[in-house]
């Protein structure tokens, strides 16, 4: 998993995304002095988030030795955002785990504890057994960014519709090719 | 005497009535039976030679992206013409299904028009809405979905989850056991399910109503023997 892809080699880039929705609890954890004073320990120098509908604004900040934040609510370019990251910290949907994942990018999924429904866990955790990717809630945060061995992590071999399209060819008749 | 006789004809006319109904019934009965037991989860034993009019569900997110990966592999000469349907309140799905459509048009050559449509429906139930506004909404929905199903009437249902699938997929399913229309239905499970289905898939699995439901994990086929373990997707 490679750290830099080029640009400024100073600048490094922690991207946070919440989604389609919300996730003030990840964005509140986020403006955090542990969190952020564990990100700048880390050797990363700058902070974007993505904060979709939240309501929580965190303080932007451009002072110089501290960590540089800025947010913004959406972007039709998140994908320029997750490529020029260093670190990406995500909601649990699958769409932005799996988005980071292809693009190589190390990764933190937060689950959002406050949801009813709370099978997204499953996945990030099934991943983070697999080494793909660190888990870690709101609260636990500052801890998992102070834990964590972005070097033991394994890159993750995309998966193949084939075998779907194949049982469902061969239910309906249709010859093997 | 004559009433007697009245009362008889009546009792006569109700048994026969009762005895009519108890008949129909139980036909209803063996052919939801028949169609659960003997035809679902089984190949269809005729080749399929011609191509089969498919109906594609899109989920919205994460289920979108992983219906497109497995259109993307899908053989479209096979699977055509096919129809996209995607809840009303999802903008993004009929878009990215439309690209996919759109580049396959300008590789084939034919109209977009010949093999795809699209088409929106309206959602039983979105997300926080409360329970007792939704019993009207699930009513609307239910008749949308009963005349889109009329309109298309699809060979084949491509579906996996989250709820939009299942008023279209109950039809079908009464499309079936009326002779109207016989669908063969698949639903892939999401990869977010990796220890239990979605209350999706477990209707679908519980009524016996999808042809073939499949998982991305083993742990999760481990745990419902009929479903069929199919590796990741995404």
């Amino acid at each position: 998993m490679g750290n830099e892809d080029g640009g400024d080699k100073t600048r490094r880039v922690v991207f946070v995304t919440v989604g389609t929705t919300s996730f003030d609890a990840l964005v509140r954890a986020m403006d955090s002095e542990h969190v952020k004073k564990e990100l700048l320990a880390k050797g990363y120098t700058n902070l974007l988030i993505q904060m979709g509908r939240g309501s929580f604004l965190p303080t932007k900040s451009e002072r110089e030795g501290s960590l540089a934040v800025d947010y913004f609510t959406f972007s039709s370019s998140i994908a320029d955002h997750l490529r020029s990251a260093s670190l990406v910290i995500s909601h649990a949907g699958s769409g932005s785990i799996f988005e980071t994942l292809r693009l190589r990018k190390q990764l933190i999924v937060v689950v959002n504890e406050d949801l009813m429904d709370n099978h997204q866990s499953e996945l990030a955790d099934e991943l983070a057994n697999r080494k793909h990717l660190y888990c870690a809630s709101p609260h636990t945060l500052h801890q998992t960014i102070s834990d964590m061995d972005l070097n033991s992590l394994l890159p993750y071999t995309p998966g193949d519709a084939t075998p779907v399209a194949n049982h469902i060819n061969r239910f309906l008749g249709f010859p093997d090719d | 005497m004559e009433k007697g006789n009245g009362c008889c004809f009546s009792s006569v006319s109700s048994a026969v009535i009762l005895s009519t109904v108890a008949f129909v019934v139980i036909l209803i009965f063996v052919r939801v039976l028949y169609v659960i037991y003997y035809c679902s989860g089984r190949p269809l034993s005729k080749r399929a030679s011609k191509p089969v009019s498919t109906l594609i569900i899109l989920g919205s997110g994460g289920h979108t992206a992983e219906m497109l990966n497995l259109l993307a592999v899908l053989q479209k000469d096979r699977f055509t013409p096919r129809f996209y349907i995607a809840a009303a309140t999802d903008n993004m799905s009929l878009q990215k299904a439309m690209l996919l459509e759109n580049s396959l048009a300008s590789e084939s050559g034919i109209d977009v028009a010949n093999t795809a449509q699209f088409m929106k429906i309206y959602r039983s139930r979105e997300v926080g809405q409360s329970y007792i506004t939704s019993v009207w909404t699930t009513l609307i929905a239910i008749v949308h979905a009963l005349w889109l199903m009329i309109k298309i009437r699809p060979e084949v249902i491509l579906c996996n989850g989250p709820g939009t699938c299942i008023p279209l997929c109950v039809i079908a399913f009464i499309f079936k056991v009326l002779g109207i229309r016989w669908s063969s239905i698949f639903y892939v499970e999401s990869i977010a399910r990796v220890k239990r289905l979605s209350l999706s898939g477990l209707l679908l699995y519980k009524l016996s109503m999808a042809d073939q439901i499949f998982v991305q994990w083993p742990q999760l086929q481990r745990q419902y023997p009929r479903a069929t373990y199919v590796g990741r997707l995404m």
